[in-house]
């Protein structure tokens, strides 16, 4: 949507200025697109995380403000805006205040590159998987940063924590994803949907692919320091962890990153292993601006997912996390590399 | 080369925490201060008194009858037990000859509080492992027993349903069928519990092995109740020193020999189990007859010393009273439970993870007012 008007707009400003300096406005206007679209769809992920949760728990959650509770978040944020930003008096304050802008900028990031349907791509590089992956890598750098400056040893041990986890399943989130550029042959996002036109991945890939999808869901779980890997806040051992001195406004931050970063790697799943914004079986093939519908259902499936999983499983403990990746996942996955080459190279492949 | 070593000894240094008063997983305000390495508990040091209200020394003012209102305010999730605790000193002192029909409904009110104490136990020991969800299951369950309490006597959670002499009030006409509904229902659920929380292989990972504690520390720690029991030390005070009218139903002592903390888990629940069945031996035969003897107003002990302990959901209360002859005690002990349960903490936790400590201290189960007093 956000393109075509902006093409629209090029249209009509092309003739009086200079082809530099309108791609220049463009991308500022694809860039406050996104952030205004993804701020509200942050926020109502968090609302759905909210309704979700309460009816896992018997509750009716959030239902008041606006129709079934869907200002209720907005609601809160210009509460956080309107709150003090306090803070410690040892904390090292560039860092400290530092440390949100990393997270939730690192997060926005990442979304450029999805293809949302066939036309609305802001960002179609040849390395977009690669991009992604190393894109989700810059956010933990923030969460050290909180952690280390707020002078706060739960925030440190929380930070601590992050820091190991991430690197770690970061490996495990890239090697599965590899698994899959194997059937695609290409990092480049909208290729990898092109090449799903005949059959999805995780059809095209069949058991490799499953394994390949189960892996990239645990450890996406974990990038993501949700339940059950939420080591690095895990309330019952640590307050808050490692945003336990930030207030307002940078919490909020945190808070909104976690979410987007759901999303994101729901997202990445839709796209690599789901065919993005593909319909099932080409049922609507000949509505094209469906692809959005399919994209963000999709997505919304798997941040379902993602959710179910974290009210519903116990917290791992801070070396079961490493083990499990560093003992299980990880050879798993190298594996399973090995068959899908295998697969490719034979041939063995599903395609309809 | 010299130098490098000394930076690398420099950098692994112990540092202390305090956890608490105000932390999650303490469940009120129990400072601990933690000394650890890195991830790696050294040591754990409680630090006691931040709810301490002086109970004991309120008990040396106050008559008896008073005195049974002050204990609901220890362990106040088993607050029926402790009442029948100080009720049963009182009457034993004054050898009165108490009604059948209160024993027995002592005994199932005592036994749907250590349900509902366990219910509530349950849903915070999967939070405290993270399974945020198991809370509300919990307390959905315990708010039907709270139901019930709130029809028989008025309140949900401090009770102060037995007086000296008997009970305040009878009965009320639902309670039968209400405490029928209740056990019909929870016999469903506890497989539920079983299915989210106790044989999910994450949690089992958590416990299994964590916290260990031997037989042998057990009794020299005086360790008492659940806690104890996993360790394979029966000391159930309902099978050794019966009270009200437990002498008169069969159940089993929940035993495990592991002591870790998936035994302790293991024992509660099986505990649910044997407090329904004792339940439903006794809720189709409750005695007629009357729910109060007829004590003076002013109850005075004669002189001398007098100890009677009960089992309530955490382990063994003991009331140890002196008395001088005169309308109020001498002297009032409450051997509490959860005082001797949580000095066992720092011999189990050492060694363990932060995350270790947390899920050892959540089979602990305890109850700071019960600690402080």
């Amino acid at each position: 949507m956000t393109i075509s008007i902006i093409n629209i707009n090029y249209n009509l400003i092309s003739s009086i200025m200079l082809e530099e300096s309108m791609s220049i406005l463009n991308m500022i206007l694809v860039a406050l697109g996104y952030l205004g679209f993804f701020a509200v769809a942050g926020l109502f992920l968090v609302l759905m995380e909210r309704r979700v949760a309460a009816w896992f728990q018997l509750r009716v959650g959030p239902n008041r403000v606006g129709f079934q509770g869907i200002l209720q978040t907005m609601a809160d944020a210009l509460k956080l805006i309107s709150k003090e930003l306090t803070g410690t008096v040892k904390a090292d304050k560039f860092l400290y205040n530092l440390a949100p802008y990393f997270v939730i900028v690192t997060a926005l990031m990442g979304l450029a590159v999805f293809p949302f349907t066939k036309d609305i791509q802001a960002f179609d590089i040849n390395i977009g998987i690669f991009f992604l992956i190393a894109i989700s890598s810059i956010g933990v750098i923030g969460i050290l940063l909180g952690g280390w400056a707020s002078n706060n040893k739960f925030a440190l041990i929380g930070a601590m924590r992050s820091g190991v986890q991430t690197i770690s399943y970061e490996l495990s989130i890239g090697l599965s994803l590899l698994t899959m550029i194997l059937l695609t042959g290409s990092l480049q996002l909208s290729e990898i949907v092109e090449v799903q036109k005949s059959g999805w991945l995780i059809v095209q890939g069949h058991v490799p692919a499953i394994i390949a999808f189960m892996i990239y869901m645990i450890a996406g779980t974990a990038e993501t320091n949700r339940a059950p890997f939420d080591m690095v806040e895990a309330e019952s051992e640590l307050g808050a962890g490692f945003h336990t001195e930030y207030s307002g406004m940078k919490f909020a931050y945190f808070f909104l990153a976690e979410f987007i970063n759901m999303f994101i790697i729901a997202a990445i799943a839709t796209t690599v292993f789901f065919g993005a914004w593909l319909s099932p079986f080409g049922i609507t093939e000949s509505l094209p601006w469906l692809g959005v519908f399919w994209f963000l259902g999709k997505t919304l499936l798997l941040v379902f997912l993602m959710m179910w999983f974290r009210w519903t499983f116990p917290r791992l403990r801070v070396d079961q996390l490493l083990t499990l990746e560093w003992k299980y996942l990880l050879p798993i996955n190298l594996v399973n590399i090995v068959i899908m080459a295998l697969i490719v190279w034979l041939n063995l492949t599903i395609q309809f | 080369m010299k130098q490098t070593t000394t930076i690398d000894k420099g950098l692994t240094e112990p540092y202390q925490i305090n956890m608490g008063p105000q932390h999650p997983a303490t469940h009120g305000v129990l400072n601990l201060l933690l000394t650890i390495d890195g991830e790696i508990i050294k040591k754990v040091e409680p630090d006691l008194g931040y709810i301490h209200r002086s109970i004991e020394k309120m008990c040396e003012r106050d008559s008896y009858q008073q005195i049974v209102h002050l204990t609901d305010r220890m362990d106040y999730l088993s607050s029926n037990i402790n009442n029948e605790a100080v009720c049963l000193t009182v009457e034993n002192a004054l050898q009165l000859e108490i009604p059948e029909r209160v024993k027995v409904i002592r005994t199932i009110i005592g036994e749907l509080t250590r349900i509902s104490s366990h219910c509530l136990w349950w849903g915070v020991m999967g939070m405290d492992v993270g399974a945020l969800s198991t809370f509300f299951y919990g307390f959905r369950d315990r708010e039907m027993l709270n139901d019930i309490f709130e029809e028989t006597c008025g309140a949900r959670l401090t009770m102060n349903y037995n007086v000296p002499g008997g009970l305040m009030l009878d009965i009320h006409p639902n309670f039968v069928k209400r405490v029928k509904k209740f056990i019909a229902h929870f016999k469903t659920k506890i497989p539920e519990y079983d299915r989210l929380l106790t044989q999910n292989v994450i949690f089992q990972k958590r416990t299994k092995g964590v916290g260990v504690l031997s037989k042998e520390d057990a009794i020299s720690f005086g360790v008492s109740g659940p806690v104890a029991r996993a360790s394979g030390y029966s000391c159930d005070v309902r099978k050794y020193h019966p009270y009200s009218a437990l002498d008169k139903v069969k159940f089993n002592e929940c035993l495990k020999t592991e002591g870790d903390t998936f035994a302790r888990y293991q024992v509660r629940i099986m505990e649910l189990w044997e407090s329904m069945s004792i339940v439903e031996q006794l809720i189709d035969n409750i005695p007629e007859g009357e729910h109060r003897v007829k004590t003076n107003a002013v109850i005075k002990l004669p002189k001398g010393e007098y100890y009677q302990k009960v089992e309530t959901a955490r382990g063994e209360l003991g009331v140890y009273v002196i008395s001088t002859g005169t309308k109020n005690p001498y002297r009032l002990k409450f051997r509490s439970p959860g005082f001797s349960n949580l000095s066992v903490l720092n011999h189990i936790a050492v060694g363990g993870k932060i995350g270790d400590l947390v899920a050892t201290m959540a089979t602990l189960d305890l109850v700071i007012p019960d600690i402080d007093r």
